[in-house]
């Protein structure tokens, strides 16, 4: 079955129509993330793939330190999105030191290493 | 484990290998190197071993290559890998294995290059697909942002955080075989290099050469060895997760559950506990442990190691051979743990040697936080 895919290529594809999917079990209604093909809390395998939120808030931060001629320093950190569920992401828009836990922060759609990646930046406000 | 196998493997033997920079050796040499000075503490020849529990960094069937390295065929191998904490791991199957008959001598034997080869960490897993394209440094990212979780919850501060390596730096300047014994305070803790933050260079383990090995039999004849054997009285693990994102609780780590359980097996408590060889790969790690393994209440991590109460003198001894922080990180740290509590029950410890020590804890950590495994190790009074 060359046309099946699987849950990577489902978020992966929704990227790529500028859309953030996030897997969520019928059975017990919990999100997950990273996609699988079931779910991590209650294991069922039914699993529906819904618009995210988008709204999140910084879980914890670290500014990777980097020497300026290889690109100079960069954010990590953990997002905790509205929905419950947590993804490793960086936050734009803001020095990569002024990132703070609790921050709040919307989701788009970005670009790495010729990769489509969920990026955030600070809610204004 | 259960109480069922409280102190029925002893460990007879102990080695290590290739200490700060082994030049010109593979990481299997120097696993050879250190499994030849184990069997040779426990009085015993490489053709007496008929268990074998290994892994390795390099490759994804390092136990086989060791087993053909050092030229035996085991009746039983366990080359289970959690990272660092595996070798903390083995206590439990090679308890298992040695008290069902599966073999009668089991080998705990660990072997890395990595200083001489590369200067850095290296390793064979892949890198987590939904964390990778955000180029985390693999693994000090993770470790930086529990560190910065725990500063947020508890207050805990950057000065506690750089006291655990200052501590740890006390200890290694009594050891002649720590790499790392120059003088270090807090304020050069606070101004090295910042790596990622809130963790600085001196924040972090070293990277080093080094091997480790551990040889151990039934209990019922631990006492036909040259060495005063060392009981396993209880080991327990649990794992949590492998992707910091997967991390339900940055400042609550699965410790909690492996420390309570290898407790419960040894039947003792942490306040028993006479020397305390914590898996150090960040300083973070050892406020986290000390917690999760009952030495002190969840949040009080960073006030308990604070101004050398861990350091030689303090309230409680830990990582009295300098940890992976100050005396040898070979990639992964967890073998020396239960090779320096063996070696400060035995009273033979290579630096600082404490005063009548029958109960030592080591901890393994594997990942980053993922996997946690505690050992009780006793001397024989404690059976």
């Amino acid at each position: 079955m060359p046309d099946a895919i699987g849950p990577d290529q489902i978020f992966q594809r929704a990227l790529a129509s500028k859309e953030i999917l996030l897997p969520k079990c019928d059975d017990c209604g919990a999100y997950h993330f990273f996609p699988r093909v079931l779910c991590p809390h209650c294991h069922g395998a039914s699993i529906s793939w819904m618009q995210a939120s988008g709204r999140g808030r910084v879980h914890a931060t670290t500014v990777v330190r980097r020497k300026p001629e290889r690109g100079g320093d960069y954010n990590v950190c953990m997002v905790e999105l509205d929905e419950g569920v947590r993804m490793m992401s960086r936050v734009e828009g803001v020095a990569p030191g002024d990132v703070t836990i609790d921050m709040e922060v919307s989701a788009f759609i970005g670009e790495g290493d010729g990769d489509l990646l969920v990026l955030f930046k600070p809610v204004e406000g | 484990m259960t109480n069922e196998l409280r102190g029925k493997a002893a460990i007879v033997g102990t080695g290590h290998a290739g200490f700060g920079e082994a030049h010109g050796l593979t990481a299997y040499d120097v696993m050879a190197q250190s499994a030849l000075a184990a069997l040779g503490d426990a009085g015993l020849k490489l053709s007496d071993v008929d268990g074998l529990f290994c892994t390795m960094m390099e490759d994804s069937m390092p136990a086989l290559m060791a087993a053909e390295y050092l030229g035996i065929q085991p009746r039983i191998i366990d080359g289970t890998m959690l990272g660092g904490s595996s070798f903390v791991n083995y206590l439990t199957s090679a308890t298992m294995a040695l008290e069902a008959g599966l073999c009668d001598v089991a080998l705990i034997v660990y072997g890395s290059n990595q200083r001489t080869a590369s200067g850095r960490l290296v390793t064979a897993s892949r890198p987590p697909a939904y964390e990778a394209p955000y180029n985390p440094r693999y693994p000090i990212s993770a470790y930086a942002m529990a560190a910065a979780r725990h500063m947020h919850e508890f207050g805990t501060t950057r000065e506690q955080l750089a006291d655990v390596a200052v501590s740890a730096r006390a200890w290694a300047q009594h050891n002649p075989e720590a790499f790392e014994r120059g003088p270090l305070s807090r304020e050069d803790v606070l101004g090295a290099r910042m790596v990622g933050d809130p963790l600085t260079v001196r924040d972090c383990c070293l990277v080093t050469d080094g091997g480790g090995a551990i040889v151990l039999v039934r209990a019922d004849r631990a006492k036909d060895f040259p060495k005063a054997p060392v009981y396993v009285l209880g080991s327990a693990a649990e794992s949590s997760h492998r992707q910091i994102s997967q991390m339900k609780d940055f400042t609550v780590t699965a410790a909690r559950e492996s420390g309570r359980r290898a407790f419960a097996a040894a039947g003792v408590s942490p306040s028993d506990i006479q020397a305390v060889e914590l898996y150090d790969a960040f300083t973070i790690n050892t406020i986290l442990f000390l917690e999760d393994l009952g030495f002190c209440a969840k949040g009080e991590g960073g006030a308990f190691v604070e101004s050398g109460r861990i350091a030689p003198g303090g309230v409680l001894p830990v990582n009295t051979n300098g940890g992976g922080l100050s005396c040898v990180h070979p990639g992964m740290y967890g073998i020396f743990t239960v090779i320096e509590a063996v070696r400060q029950i035995r009273g033979d410890a290579p630096g600082m040697q404490l005063n009548n020590v029958d109960l030592a804890l080591a901890h393994g950590n594997g990942g980053v936080l993922s996997s946690q495994v505690t050992a009780i190790l006793g001397s024989h009074d404690t059976l």
